[in-house]
């Protein structure tokens, strides 16, 4: 079966992201972009299914600028087959994304989308699964382990409070969590190699699809700090200030 | 304007996290109502029409929704949503698994986790793991949005009197099925209603330390949490998580120990109302945001601290 793998282009999760002193938006200004750690466990998962003899093509799409296609080869590198990437300028929404790999979707009809459950920088949580109401599949998100039975996924997935099994009907949606696999790394001949591989770009116009916008970011700020605490020099110092300070305990 | 509050319940009862929900729904307006969607959930509704300042509880009782598979609560959700203005639902692993596919029938943006309500149709919540809050305004007319329920105290649970209204409308996809659960079976009170939770890093060293906690956490009526360290180490499963991709806690009083305090693990536990943090590196960062912090050896300051409570 055909596998497509949705990525993003991101900070890297290392960087801490600070807003701009005028609050316009986050200083981005030169620091390190990497695919987001989420998307990278979907490639993995998807290569993996192809390693394993159930997915016959895995195909790497992200919605960006050009400088996305950077992450498309990253997904490449780590085994993807080939890659595409739809053209945008600027923020894009989630439902617009999911608009997109919805068309993405009828083009290449693939069984299986693998999508990270949430993207390190917009922290929305959303796009699996609005792409699974836009294409009328059934979802397994926050997927902790995956199988493929017949025509159906079984998938496990992180709920509050423990795991959760469901069954879905194939074609399925799936976004990652942490422990669904822990991602290789891309060896140079494989990145070398992917530098080859195809790499299709469309616009949204090409896809039928109107970029809308349907939320304005107003400002950015800092968290409120929290003030800073004392050392206390021993356990029983300790328990005094919970009991008697605090009074927490 | 009218609001729409999803309830998170198990069915025989109402979750906290709802009240967190009509919380933060009360600053938008008067006009509240609850969806209760389960099956064999009247006990959950009856808790639902005592929470006061709520109108009506709608309840759609169905086998297709008895575990919230999102395939069928999103297509409910979306109906009843054509009455209201607003549908807001904590953020619970369910809602955060329905409310998206409920915005995309609607053709509406998700506004997602919200810590403040600024005006009808503006909204503070956190990015990049929480390192930055931005302010968002929303153009759609029907705003679906979810609730960081650590960001707004429970609204009370009693005192009201809504009208139950049963809804007959039963939407079953057929594509997807429950299969099974495996719940974390424990004494100890759930991690994200605790009023005390002590959380164990990387600096535990394996899972067999995390027993450490253990005699801690039973003086303390505590539950116990973990950072994504000691998640990912395997020390312990990952239902113990707190921070930016786990759980999102605020108790009364939140003991760290062995934890470096990683950019996502504090924004996990940093709207605690105390912090503690038992580190041995003095110059770990979680000691910026204690309130007290012991630099020791948590294998001897365990013990010790377990016998002094």
């Amino acid at each position: 079966m055909k596998v497509l793998v949705a990525v993003k282009r991101v900070v890297d999760y290392n960087v801490k992201v600070r807003a701009k002193a005028d609050g316009s938006n986050v200083d981005l200004n030169n620091v390190k972009m990497a695919i987001n750690p989420f998307c990278e466990i979907a490639v993995e998962e998807a290569v993996r299914l192809k390693e394993a003899g159930t997915a016959t093509e895995v195909i790497a799409v992200s919605v960006g600028d050009k400088s996305c296609q950077e992450q498309i080869r990253t997904a490449l590198a780590l085994g993807a087959d080939r890659g595409i990437q739809v053209e945008t300028e600027g923020p894009v929404e989630p439902l617009v994304v999911a608009k997109l790999l919805k068309a993405i979707i009828d083009k290449e009809q693939p069984q299986l989308v693998i999508l990270g459950k949430q993207s390190i920088d917009g922290d929305n949580n959303q796009t699996g699964q609005m792409l699974g109401a836009l294409a009328n599949m059934p979802q397994g998100t926050f997927a902790s382990e995956i199988s493929v039975d017949g025509d159906k996924l079984n998938v496990t997935r992180e709920v509050d409070g423990g795991l959760q099994t469901i069954s879905l009907n194939l074609p399925a949606i799936v976004t990652t969590d942490l422990r669904l696999n822990e991602p290789r790394y891309a060896s140079l001949p494989n990145i070398m190699k992917a530098k080859k591989k195809q790499l299709d770009v469309y616009s949204p116009s090409d896809l039928g699809v109107a970029v809308t916008s349907h939320l304005t970011q107003v400002k950015v700020e800092p968290p409120a700090e929290r003030k800073a605490g004392i050392k206390v020099a021993d356990v029983d110092q300790l328990v005094d200030k919970l009991k008697n300070e605090a009074k927490v305990i | 304007m009218s609001t729409l509050v999803i309830a998170e319940h198990d069915n025989s009862s109402l979750k906290v996290a709802t009240l967190n929900a009509v919380a933060a729904a009360q600053v938008m307006g008067a006009g509240i109502d609850i969806l209760v969607a389960g099956a064999d959930c009247g006990g959950a509704a009856e808790q639902a029409a005592k929470v006061p300042g709520v109108g009506k509880v709608l309840v759609a009782d169905n086998a297709a929704y008895a575990h919230q598979l999102a395939e069928n609560v999103s297509l409910l959700i979306a109906e009843v949503a054509a009455a209201y203005d607003n549908i807001v639902a904590p953020a619970t692993s369910n809602c955060k698994n329905t409310m998206p596919r409920v915005a995309a029938l609607l053709d509406v943006a998700q506004i997602s986790e919200i810590t403040s309500v600024e005006s009808p149709d503006t909204f503070k919540r956190p990015i990049y793991a929480g390192n930055v809050i931005a302010t968002v305004k929303s153009t759609d007319a029907k705003k679906v949005i979810t609730v960081r329920t650590t960001a707004y105290d429970a609204a009370p649970a009693e005192g009201g009197s809504a009208t139950i209204e049963a809804i007959s409308a039963v939407h079953d996809a057929g594509i997807s099925a429950f299969v099974g659960e495996e719940v974390a079976v424990s004494d100890r009170p759930e991690l994200t209603s605790a009023k005390i939770v002590i959380s164990g890093g990387r600096g535990m060293q394996n899972g067999e330390n995390f027993k450490l906690l253990d005699g801690i956490a039973d003086k303390l009526g505590a539950a116990i949490g973990a950072s994504r360290a000691a998640v990912d180490a395997g020390f312990v499963p990952n239902d113990y998580q707190v921070g930016q991709t786990g759980k999102i806690v605020a108790p009364d009083l939140y003991i760290a120990v062995g934890i470096s305090g990683a950019i996502q693990h504090l924004a996990g536990m940093k709207d605690s109302k105390v912090i503690v943090a038992i580190n041995k590196d003095e110059d770990a960062p979680i000691f910026q945001v204690a309130d007290y912090g012991l630099v020791a050896d948590l294998f001897v300051a365990l013990p010790e601290l377990e016998a002094k409570l």
